[in-house]
């Protein structure tokens, strides 16, 4: 029942997750542990640490809104693009998740997101997000899903603090995709041998420009997907990976609230089997509201442009995060 | 030619960010927020100016002196601050606090540049810690009706000194 990609896929992110989560809390500082302090000093001189041991779980040291929202597929960034930054609140020694519900509602078709996302040290992410794709104008019940594991590493960097530097902070990420199209559009797939599975691999980049409270990421994606997956991936026209960028700018205008525009370019493998299938870079303009660490808010105007005959597919988004 | 077409549309997508980051960057500093000049009699040597926008933004001495008398009461409220603070000599903390914001902002004040990672070396700080730092910071500067833009500039010189204060991993 499970494709061998798809089992290959989760058991990496298994064993990854594990010898992350294994190696985050070996760095765990000592201080945490007991108070023993290694230059022997009595207890009344004990060196101050907070009150707060590094908690096993539910960590909020970052600061506001410094982690981004849950993309589309998952990933910890803006609502399109994976940033460089690491999921939930989470600082260093510490480990946290998120979980999110999006939905997006264009003129003809409707994307509904689902998923979770842990974050472990500041350093390593994991994400797991379904989607569900309404293409009923298509094909009658046509409802394609999209199943995607995610995993980052934070390479180097402080994409917030290290306000004396032009250095953004570095992350690299894989993607891994699954889609299920059901029988009519599947055979569609088939017909110009698009994949079910792929991966996508990317680098991002993201610096918050903290005197001017303006952040941007800019990412680097290899990919074969179309439509980002909802469409399989690769084609008997085009079956080599793409390098495809991605640009987000945001601007903080208080504590709690960013407004910001995305912007992601696409393959367009399909582009050969004719102009309904052809495809256009996606782009948004998106406003976030973190009335705490536990919840944030992001309401969007999204341009898919063509999506299977439909040449300009607008509409608004809305995606609602947990923290824990 | 798909190789043309990817080298173009990536170059354009990093221009584009670099060109934003850049403006971003040379845009000249958002200007101070009104706030009255506090009459204030020059401390040591006139290194800084009393005009410049960030130290008035911040109210001058009158107004430093008032933010950090705030702060480190927050600070003592604050669960995952007070640990760190409750033991410090208020009135030097307060008075060197002072100091080296109004320097730090632009103002007339000379300070003696601390070593930040050997007045801190005696506690175990976390990135955690340093930011819950900054949270009180800029909710004593929200309270004080400190522009957010000027919070930010101030956070901006004040930030790179995680690297060392945070010694704890």
């Amino acid at each position: 029942m499970f494709s061998t990609a798809r089992r290959l896929a989760l058991g990496a992110a298994a064993s990854l997750l594990a010898g992350a989560v294994g190696t985050a809390f070996a760095q765990t500082p000592a201080s945490a542990l007991g108070g023993a302090t290694s230059d022997g000093a009595a207890a009344a001189t004990a060196p101050a640490s907070s009150q707060d041991k590094p908690s096993l779980f539910g960590g909020r040291g970052k600061l506001l809104l410094t982690s981004g929202v849950s993309s589309i597929d998952g990933a910890a960034g803006g609502g399109l693009s994976p940033w460089a930054v690491i999921a939930s609140y989470a600082e260093e020694g510490e480990t946290g998740a998120t979980a999110h519900l999006s939905q997006l509602k264009t003129d003809n078709y409707r994307l509904t997101t689902a998923g979770v996302a842990l974050g472990v040290n500041d350093r390593f992410e994991v994400s797991f997000a379904q989607q569900r794709f309404d293409a009923n104008v298509v094909a009658p019940n046509a409802t394609l899903r999209l199943d995607i594991v995610g995993m980052k590493l934070r390479l180097l960097g402080d994409a917030v603090l290290d306000s004396d530097t032009w250095l953004p902070q570095l992350a690299a990420g894989a993607e891994f995709k699954h889609v299920e199209p059901g029988s009519a559009v599947g055979a569609v797939l088939d017909s110009v041998s698009a994949k079910r599975s792929g991966v996508d691999l990317y680098l991002s980049a993201t610096k918050l420009f903290l005197a001017q409270g303006v952040l941007v990421n800019g990412t680097l994606r290899l990919t074969k997907a179309n439509q980002n997956g909802l469409l399989g991936f690769g084609s008997s026209d085009n079956n080599s990976y793409r390098l495809k960028p991605e640009v987000s700018v945001a601007w903080l205008l208080q504590r709690d609230i960013v407004i910001g525009a995305e912007y992601r370019a696409k393959p367009d493998n399909l582009a050969f089997a004719g102009a309904p299938y052809r495809e256009s870079a996606w782009k948004d303009l998106f406003v976030a509201w973190a009335p705490s660490k536990r919840l944030s808010l992001t309401a969007a105007w999204v341009d898919l442009g063509n999506v299977v005959g439909h040449s300009r597919e607008t509409g608004p988004y809305v995606s609602a995060q947990l923290g824990f | 030619m798909q190789f043309t077409r990817f080298i173009r549309s990536s170059s354009c997508a990093f221009i584009a960010g670099l060109v934003v980051a850049a403006a971003a960057h040379a845009q000249p500093a958002p200007a101070a927020s009104a706030a009255p000049v506090a009459p204030v009699a020059p401390v040591a040597d006139m290194v800084g100016r009393k005009d410049a926008p960030l130290y008035v933004a911040l109210g001058g001495q009158a107004g430093l002196t008032g933010l950090v008398d705030d702060l480190l009461e927050r600070l003592m409220l604050d669960r995952r601050t007070r640990p760190f603070f409750q033991n410090v000599d208020a009135p030097d903390f307060k008075h060197k606090l002072v100091m080296q914001l109004c320097d730090i902002s632009g103002g007339p004040c000379k300070t003696v540049n601390a070593n930040m990672k050997k007045t801190h070396a005696g506690q175990d700080i976390r990135r955690s810690d340093f930011n819950a730092l900054v949270e009180v910071l800029q909710e004593t500067m929200s309270a004080r009706d400190i522009a957010f833009s000027d919070q930010n500039q101030l956070l901006a010189r004040l930030a790179p000194m995680h690297r060392d204060i945070v010694n704890t991993h």
